[in-house]
Formats: C-alpha cells, sequence, structure tokens
C-alpha cells in the first residue's frame, strides 16, 4: 500500500473531478513544477491509485432513457459453472457493470436500455436467458451521484 | 442531434478516455480539427460531462465495500432529502443512487477493514435519519466496470 501526503490527495482530488489537465496546469494549481507534478502522477498510476479513466456521458442525451439495477440470484449453484455466467452476461453490451456480491443476490447489474420497453426486449431475450438464473429484481435509476470519497 | 461521425469519436473516446487528441482523431477517421471541433460541441451541449480518473480505492488501503440497500420512512415528506444531504457529510460514502423500485436508496461505502466498516455502520450510517430498514450486500468482485454505452 502506498503512502499518500497532502499534495498527492489533492492530485487525486483535482484528478477524480477531470483527468484531462496537464501537468503544467496540474502544477500551477498546486504550486507544484510541472516535472514534478509528472512524476507524482506517474507514481500514483504506478501504484493503481488511479485505476483508469472515464468518460462520463449524458446516457439520456444519448437515447438511453433508462437505467436498471437487477440483482440476480443464481438458481443452480453447483450445476451452473459462475465463469459460464460471468462470461455471458459480460458479454452483453448493455451490461454496463457486473459486481459479484455476497448477501440478497449473487450479482448486481447495470443495465442500460433505450426506453422500457426496449429494457423489457433486454430483460426476456438477453438475462433471462443466461445459464443459471433464478430470481431477478429490477430497481429503475432515477438518480445518482458519486462523491470524492475519503481523500480530503 | 449526433452524427454518426460524433457516434464514432464517442465509441473510441470511451473505450480509452486518455486518448489525445490526435490518436483520437486518427482511430475515428477524422481530422485532428473536426475531431476537435466535434467534442467541443459535444461538451457544450452537455453530451459528454466530464472525463475523470478512476481511483482504486484497494490500492488506498480500503479492503472491504458494501453496498447498502435503504428503505426509508415515507411518512415523513422531507425523508429523501434529509437522508441524502446526511449521507453525503460521510467521507467514506462514495456513491448515492436512488431507485423506482423495492429499494429506495443505495449506498456504496468503503472502509479498511471489517472492524472500521462496523464502526461507520453503528456510528454514521445507523444515526441517518428516516430510516425503516437497511440490507447489506457485500462487494466480492468487480467483473465488469467500463460503464461503456453501446453507441
Amino acid at each position: 500500500m502506498i503512502d499518500l501526503d497532502t499534495t498527492d490527495r489533492q492530485l487525486l482530488r483535482e484528478l477524480s473531478r477531470d483527468a484531462t489537465q496537464s501537468a503544467s496546469a496540474l502544477g500551477r494549481k498546486l504550486g507544484l513544477s510541472q516535472p514534478a507534478t509528472w512524476r507524482r502522477v506517474k507514481r500514483l498510476r504506478d501504484a493503481g491509485v488511479i485505476r483508469g479513466q472515464r468518460l462520463d456521458l449524458d446516457a439520456e442525451k444519448l437515447g438511453f432513457g433508462v437505467t436498471v439495477f437487477l440483482g440476480i440470484k443464481l438458481a443452480t449453484k453447483g450445476r451452473v459453472s459462475l465463469d459460464d455466467f460471468e462470461r455471458a452476461v459480460s458479454a452483453i453490451p448493455e451490461v454496463q457493470t457486473v459486481e459479484h456480491i455476497l448477501g440478497l443476490y449473487d450479482y448486481r447489474l447495470r443495465v442500460v436500455a433505450r426506453d422500457i420497453s426496449d429494457f423489457e426486449r433486454i430483460l426476456r431475450r438477453r438475462l433471462m436467458m443466461l445459464p443459471g438464473v433464478g430470481d431477478i429484481e429490477a430497481n429503475v435509476l432515477l438518480s445518482e451521484e458519486r462523491r470524492p470519497g475519503p481523500i480530503g | 442531434m449526433l452524427d454518426d461521425t460524433d457516434r464514432r469519436i464517442l465509441r473510441h473516446y470511451q473505450h480509452d478516455p486518455s486518448l489525445s487528441a490526435a490518436d483520437l482523431a486518427d482511430r475515428a477517421s477524422v481530422t485532428t480539427a473536426t475531431c476537435a471541433r466535434r467534442l467541443e460541441r459535444m461538451q457544450a451541449n452537455g453530451v459528454i460531462r466530464g472525463n475523470y480518473a478512476v481511483i482504486d480505492w484497494h490500492a488506498l488501503g480500503y479492503e472491504v465495500e458494501v453496498s447498502l440497500r435503504v428503505t426509508l420512512d415515507k411518512t415523513q415528506p422531507r425523508a429523501f432529502e434529509e437522508f441524502t444531504e446526511k449521507a453525503k457529510i460521510i467521507p467514506e460514502v462514495v456513491e448515492i443512487q436512488s431507485f423506482l423500485g423495492r429499494v429506495d436508496l443505495r449506498l456504496s461505502v468503503i472502509a479498511r477493514d471489517m472492524q472500521h466498516y462496523q464502526q461507520l455502520y453503528r456510528s454514521a450510517i445507523l444515526t441517518l435519519p428516516h430510516i425503516a430498514d437497511i440490507e447489506a450486500l457485500m462487494h466480492v468482485a468487480r467483473l465488469k466496470s467500463d460503464e461503456i454505452l453501446p453507441l
């Protein structure tokens, strides 16, 4: 695990807000030279603290009016291989995230669709056809907010 | 509003948001000037909201991630607002989502270990207002997390 000082934390905060800022622009904000900033960002990337970058798109403006979170319980544990299920579900383009969880459900999926009838199509033709699927619970996303997390 | 060129640019940009303007233009087979103009327009009209770094909390020593599914006491007219307002103050809450369905809200909470989680749960989460019921789901693994839109 890597130790972060105040400057690293400030850098992380800046980058998790806008990752397109150049090292010199970031340096100016934090009072660092451009090479020093670059070295710190590289260290954060190398240590895996920055896992990657994400483009934040307005799904609705791109025609995806509905986001649904599904809780899926596998019906036949032991008989169906988890690998098969995971591979098949990850290959569905409308499935944005797949998380293996412990508790009421086995998997949590984030699914985007153009509208409710498009969602119904994805649910019936794709998700309910997956190997081993049992109970499915659906919750339609109304709003979401990502928080910066404990890097104050 | 968007044409095929815009979609093509977004497709490539989504798969690698760290691409430079020149590389992105190259992959989407447009000139750098066209690419820059299109991106600028999509930023201006809010199609592109941002481009941010994703932090791996595991690498910072946060080993535990829990999804808390919260049902609120609907007899309280301002339950939703008051709950989310307070939940936002907890630094370990990294995501707040609201739903139409069996669950009202979901909080993503990270903690260093189970002991830290238990302490957070008791001192911060359970003191949030208007909770009728909470269910906890523990994260085991993330198998797909790119959140790419099928454009």
